[in-house]
């Protein structure tokens, strides 16, 4: 009773990444609080997974196996969990920050009157004494987030309503197998008189999933773009440097929202998380937002024409001039000297 | 429903006081971006439809009536704002609580919203209010396939990849950035609606603005105190919200020591000899 538990999401039979994080960020929660890490799986022919999330660490694989349960849809999903969640009573649940987690999870913190912290940076246990009440907890956790745009760094607390519920982007949190698997002991989850017939009512008559075209996140180099490239015309640079030097184009939002390039390239909290051995900064001004999505890169180079930009404190080489100016610059003296 | 927010995607240099606090009022209030989606999204299943009326409910203090008028420029039939201290402090789930509250007294027969307003991201309030109301909901909503009496049928995007499917009425559909944009402002309708106002607005109106609206109940934006919709208030503002802000830093960047380089061809020369002896170029 009162574990962490751990919402896997399946795609296609295969295990959402970011599900695999979680359960290493979970493991970590679970041994700080002293109990174990539980994994809720709702899909069809998914019993099998289960050696795999023991692997991460996973105590316990509830399954839900089902037809019903793939693909995903609200309602049985919903129904699920917060049937499983009020007969097992975990403090903690974790839901990935993607289409699915975003869509359900809100419904299953509105079914059982819980908070629900979106998009988490951060999960630590900590104390907290109330300012009102001056009533004391041990060990809460902390949902850790930017706010307001990113100018702001909040920490949210669940005092008094349970389960603590967080959900994280994938690319947050590592994932990292442990030393000896869990017992990842298999567990049917009851949940049949959980889900009722109107459940079911939204029907899937179409669905296409499309290859993942644009691979940010294992690019070990980045040349990433920001509002301040001015123009889709001004990516074509950037999309060149980034072709000299075998790398892969990101943005920030600023420039994803000016139309100048994809969504699927976004970095930042509202986009993925990316950790590159190189990671060049092109116009871009360097809010919290943004940085808090590349700022585990090895290695940052800016080019901006305003040397108090932001980006230039977490950078290591801050280059003072306008991208127009300095790209084709660095492509030439690239080719000039690499072999 | 839709929501108005400050502007934090054209966060000026003026936006952090000099104690490094946010200073809210150089940020402009708009209207949530994906909400203008979900409008345009309406007014389609009006068109559709015909006989349907599209209205705005929005939370917020009396200025938030600036986004009905707006909607109302743009195609909207008339709205309604819910305001008051009861609200102050709500999270998301204490916000889509109220919401509900309102909801239930307007009865609508579908509810469109925005996915996520862009001061807080975080998408919950379309499916908690769903939740609330015990309706099914269509989240990521990108085009609206086809509607009748009974079900809407809706195009929505996946991670990757796109789904349709079919929901039964009345339902929650909260639409996606990548949705069709929101028809502009019409000029007949600007003229028609300039002077629509709020039952708080109308009350420090002068007498010839409040006779023209008494003349014109279209005009009227109907507001709704906590008291009018009914609800527990325990779960509203901040005792109806289980998150709790422990703590608020502002984001002050940990300075490391940047080489600071200029665009002379000498400077990026070495810049690039030094990344390729150091493999970090290939």
């Amino acid at each position: 009773m009162n574990n962490v538990f751990v919402y896997i999401e399946i795609e296609e039979q295969q295990i959402a990444d970011v599900s695999l994080e979680l359960l290493t960020k979970g493991r970590e929660l679970a041994n700080t609080l002293g109990v174990k890490l539980e994994a809720v799986v709702a899909g069809n022919n998914v019993k099998g997974l289960a050696p795999e999330l023991a692997k991460y660490g996973a105590d316990t694989v509830w399954v839900a196996d089902d037809e019903i349960f793939a693909p995903f849809r609200t309602l049985p999903h919903t129904a699920v969990m917060v049937g499983l969640i009020k007969q097992e009573q975990p403090q903690i649940v974790l839901f990935g920050a993607t289409p699915v987690g975003r869509d359900f999870a809100p419904r299953v913190s509105s079914a059982l009157h819980s908070g629900l912290t979106a998009d988490c940076t951060e999960l630590v246990i900590g104390e907290h004494k109330d300012p009102k009440s001056g009533k004391e907890y041990d060990s809460l956790l902390y949902q850790i987030r930017p706010a307001f745009g990113g100018n702001i760094i909040a920490t949210i607390v669940n005092p008094e309503c349970r389960p603590q519920m967080a959900t994280v982007r994938e690319g947050v949190m590592r994932k990292e197998e442990v030393a000896t698997p869990a017992a990842g002991e298999l567990r049917e989850i009851g949940w049949k008189p959980m889900v009722k017939d109107t459940d079911l009512a939204v029907r899937i008559v179409e669905r296409h999933i499309e290859e993942r075209k644009i691979n940010i996140k294992g690019a070990s180099i980045i040349v990433a773009g920001g509002y301040g490239v001015g123009s889709k015309e001004g990516f074509k640079l950037v999309h060149e440097l980034a072709d000299v030097l075998g790398g892969e184009v990101g943005a920030s939002r600023a420039a994803v929202d000016a139309g100048f390039t994809e969504h699927e390239r976004q970095i930042g909290q509202t986009g993925v998380t990316v950790r590159p051995k190189l990671y060049i900064a092109c116009g871009i001004s360097g809010q919290i937002q943004h940085t808090a999505g590349m700022d585990g890169s090895a290695m940052i180079v800016s080019i901006n024409t305003d040397p108090a930009a932001p980006i230039n404190k977490i950078a290591d080489y801050a280059i003072t001039g306008s991208v127009e100016e300095v790209i084709p610059k660095m492509i030439k003296y690239y080719k000039q000297n690499s072999k | 429903m839709a929501k108005q927010v400050p502007d934090t995607r054209n966060v000026g240099k003026d936006a952090m006081t000099p104690e490094g606090t946010v200073n809210r009022a150089a940020l402009a209030a708009i209207f949530n971006p994906e909400d203008l989606n979900a409008l345009e999204m309406a007014l389609q299943m009006k068109d559709r439809i015909g006989n349907a009326r599209v209205e705005v409910l929005t939370m917020g203090p009396q200025r938030a009536a600036d986004v009905i008028r707006e909607a109302m420029f743009r195609g909207a039939d008339g709205g309604y704002l819910l305001s008051g201290r009861e609200f102050a402090g709500s999270d998301t789930l204490a916000t889509s609580y109220a919401l509900s509250c309102a909801l239930r007294k307007i009865n609508p027969d579908i509810i469109v919203a925005g996915r996520q307003a862009i001061d807080g991201d975080t998408a919950q309030v379309g499916p908690q209010v769903a939740e609330k109301l015990d309706l099914p909901q269509v989240t990521y909503a990108e085009e609206l396939v086809d509607i009748n009496d009974s079900e809407i049928t809706i195009k929505r995007r996946l991670e990757r990849g796109s789904e349709v499917v079919v929901a039964p009425l009345p339902a929650v559909i909260t639409v996606n950035a990548s949705a069709k944009e929101c028809r502009p402002r019409n000029a007949k309708r600007v003229m028609k609606f300039k002077y629509a106002l709020a039952t708080s607005e109308m009350a420090t109106a002068d007498d010839k603005a409040k006779g023209f609206i008494e003349e014109r109940p279209y005009l009227h934006i109907v507001e709704f105190a906590a008291a009018d919709v009914n609800p527990d208030p325990e779960q509203l503002g901040l005792s109806g919200s289980p998150t709790k802000v422990k703590k608020i830093e502002n984001v002050v960047f940990q300075a490391k020591e940047a080489k600071t380089l200029t665009s002379e061809d000498a400077d990026i020369e070495a810049l690039m000899v030094e990344l390729i002896a150091g493999h970090t170029l290939g």
